[in-house]
C-alpha cells in the first residue's frame, strides 16, 4: 500500500519509541485502577469544561458535573469580565449551590449572586460571601473566610479550562507546541454549535481510541456509503498523512477526499444536492490561512488534523473550516459521557443551514455505530480471556494514550 | 385545514407532521416510521428541494416568516429521512442497537 511516507525509522510507532509489543487492555476494566486514574488525572491535569461564548456578559455562570475529578464546579464572568470557576459548594454545611430541580445536572444562566437553596447564603460573582443568615446566631463567624473556594481556570482560543491541581503549571505550558501551533485559527467566527450527548457502556480510553484511529472506518462504517463507494474504501484501506507527539498530547494529520469528492456519483443523492456531509459542508464558508502548525505535512490531499489534548479533549479541525470536539467524562470503569460539538460559521443561507444539519447528523449517525461498538468491545475486555492486543502503526496514538495515562498513574502512586 | 407551509408548497402539506423543530423529534418521528413512509415523504419532498431552498434564500434566514420557516423544518425532516431512504432501508443505522445519542444544543434558526 504505502501511499504516503512514513519517518525514516520505518514506522510511526518506532520513531516515537513507543515499543512494538501487544499492549495490555487491564487499565480499562478494573475498578480500582479507574479510582487512582480519578486523582492521578482528572484531579491534576486541565479539562476542557465550556467556551468563551457561553459566558457572553458579567453574571453568566454554567456549571459543570466533573464526576472524575469528584466535584462539580460553577464557571462564571466575573464584574471585571474575568472567567473565575468555583466548587460547587456552600461553604456553610455542604450543600449543592447552584442547581434546579435536579442535584446532578449542569444549569447555565445569568445571575447578580449564587443564593443557597439551603439556608440563604449568599456569594457575589468573584466568590466573596455577602450574605449569612441570621449571622449572629454564629459564634465567631467572620464571612471574608467563608468565600466560595475557587478552581483554578485559564482560556485558550475561547476554551475553558479548569484545573483542580493548586500546583500544576499554567495552561498554555500544559497544551504545550500543538496549542501554540493553532493560536489564531478563527474559533471565535464558528459560533453555530450543535452539541450532541450520550452515556457510552465503555471505559473512556476506548472511545478515545476509536477516534484515535481511522483504520476502523472503511470497515464499521461500511454500511454508511453507497455500495461502490463502500468497496473502494474497504480496498484502499486507511493510511495517515502524518502522526505526532507533545508531552501527554498528541494528534493525527488525515487526507478527507469527500469535501467534495472527485467523483460525485460516489456520494448519496442528498450529499449531492447540499453538498455537505460526514466531513462537512463542502464550501468554505470563508476564506483564511491556516496556522502553522495545522495540516503539518502540507499535504494537498489534506482533510482534518485532530488533535488529543490530554486526558479527555479532543479537538478536530476540518480543511471546509469547520470544529468538531469530542469530550469523553468518565462516570465509572466501564462507563462515560460522550459529547460532541460542532462548530460552524452561522449559515447565511438555507442550503447552507441544511448542509450544517447534513453535516452534523452524518456525525451522530456515524458515532452511534462507534458507541455501540465499544459496549460490546467492553465487554469481552471485562472476559479477559485475552488481555493483550496487537496494535499497528495506524494505532500509534492508541498506544501513546495508554502510555501516557498509565504514566500519569505510576508517578501518582509513586508520589503519594 | 389550516396551511402550515407557503403556498408554492401546498403539495407537500401532507406531509405537515414532519415539521419539526428540534433534531430529537425528527430522530423519534423517523424511528417509528415505517420505511414506506419515509418513502413516500422522500419522493415527494427531494424532487422539491431546489424550489424550497430558492424560495427561503428570498427570506433573511434568520428572520424567516412562519410558514417558510415551517418548510425549512421540513427539509430538516428530510435530511433526517435520507440515511435510511438512500441507504439503509432500516430506520435505525445498521450496528446501533439500543444505542442513544440527544442533541442538547440545537442549530440555528
Amino acid at each position: 500500500m504505502a501511499h504516503f511516507s512514513k519517518p525514516a525509522e520505518g514506522s510511526w510507532t518506532e520513531h516515537f519509541k513507543l515499543g512494538t509489543a501487544p499492549v495490555d487492555y487491564s487499565d480499562s476494566t478494573s475498578a480500582e485502577h479507574y479510582e487512582l486514574e480519578r486523582d492521578a488525572i482528572f484531579r491534576r491535569t486541565w479539562l476542557q469544561v465550556g467556551r468563551v461564548e457561553q459566558l457572553p456578559r458579567k453574571g453568566s455562570y454554567f456549571t459543570r458535573e466533573l464526576q472524575a475529578a469528584r466535584t462539580s464546579v460553577i464557571v462564571v464572568r466575573d464584574s471585571d469580565g474575568g472567567v473565575r470557576a468555583f466548587h460547587n459548594i456552600c461553604r456553610h454545611r455542604g450543600n449543592k449551590l447552584v442547581w434546579q430541580d435536579f442535584p446532578g445536572e449542569e444549569v447555565s444562566g445569568t445571575t447578580r449572586q449564587f443564593t443557597c437553596k439551603y439556608h440563604g447564603w449568599r456569594y457575589g460573582l468573584d466568590g466573596t460571601c455577602t450574605f449569612v443568615q441570621q449571622e449572629s446566631e454564629f459564634f465567631d463567624l467572620d464571612k471574608a473566610n467563608f468565600g466560595l473556594v475557587p478552581v483554578r481556570a485559564e482560556v485558550w482560543e475561547g476554551f475553558i479550562f479548569v484545573n483542580l491541581d493548586n500546583d500544576a503549571a499554567p495552561l498554555l505550558d500544559y497544551l504545550g507546541r500543538f496549542a501554540k501551533g493553532i493560536d489564531g485559527y478563527p474559533f471565535g467566527e464558528m459560533t453555530q454549535v450543535t452539541k450532541y450527548r450520550a452515556e457510552v457502556g465503555s471505559n473512556w480510553k476506548l472511545f478515545i481510541d476509536a477516534f484515535a484511529e481511522f483504520y476502523h472506518a472503511p470497515i464499521l462504517h461500511a454500511k454508511q456509503a453507497v455500495s461502490d463507494e463502500s468497496k473502494k474504501l474497504m480496498d484502499i484501506g486507511y493510511e495517515s498523512l502524518h502522526y505526532d507527539i507533545d508531552g501527554p498530547h498528541s494528534m493525527q494529520s488525515s487526507w478527507g477526499g469527500m469535501a467534495p469528492p472527485k467523483d460525485e456519483s460516489m456520494v448519496k443523492p442528498i450529499e449531492r444536492e447540499l453538498r455537505s456531509g460526514l466531513f462537512g459542508p463542502w464550501d468554505r464558508p470563508i476564506e483564511f490561512e491556516l496556522p502553522a502548525g495545522v495540516n503539518p505535512s502540507g499535504h494537498k490531499a489534506w482533510g482534518i488534523d485532530s488533535f488529543l489534548f490530554f486526558p479527555n479533549f479532543m479537538l478536530l479541525l476540518w480543511a471546509p473550516n469547520w470544529v468538531l470536539t469530542y469530550h469523553y467524562w468518565p462516570t465509572s470503569y466501564n462507563s462515560h459521557i460522550f459529547e460532541g460539538t460542532l462548530y460552524f460559521v452561522p449559515p447565511k443561507t438555507a442550503r447552507e443551514r441544511l448542509g450544517q444539519e447534513l453535516a452534523a447528523v452524518t456525525f451522530k449517525e456515524y458515532a452511534l455505530q462507534d458507541g455501540n461498538t465499544l459496549e460490546a468491545t467492553q465487554r469481552m475486555l471485562e472476559a479477559q480471556a485475552v488481555r493483550e492486543f496487537p496494535l499497528n502503526d495506524q494505532e500509534v496514538l492508541l498506544r501513546h494514550l495508554h502510555k501516557t495515562a498509565g504514566e500519569f498513574v505510576s508517578d501518582y502512586q509513586r508520589t503519594r | 385545514m389550516p396551511t402550515t407551509l407557503p403556498s408554492d408548497f401546498q403539495d407537500l402539506e401532507k406531509y405537515s407532521d414532519w415539521v419539526l423543530f428540534t433534531e430529537s423529534e425528527r430522530y423519534s418521528k423517523r424511528l417509528s416510521s415505517s420505511m414506506d413512509e419515509m418513502q413516500e415523504f422522500y419522493d415527494a419532498a427531494f424532487p422539491r428541494i431546489d424550489a424550497a431552498l430558492s424560495y427561503l434564500d428570498q427570506h433573511d434566514l434568520n428572520a424567516l416568516p412562519e410558514d417558510a420557516n415551517n418548510l425549512l423544518y421540513l427539509y430538516c425532516s428530510l435530511v433526517n429521512v435520507s440515511f435510511p431512504v438512500e441507504v439503509w432501508r432500516q430506520p435505525r443505522v445498521p450496528d446501533s442497537g439500543a444505542a442513544s445519542m440527544d442533541c442538547i444544543v440545537e442549530l440555528k434558526p
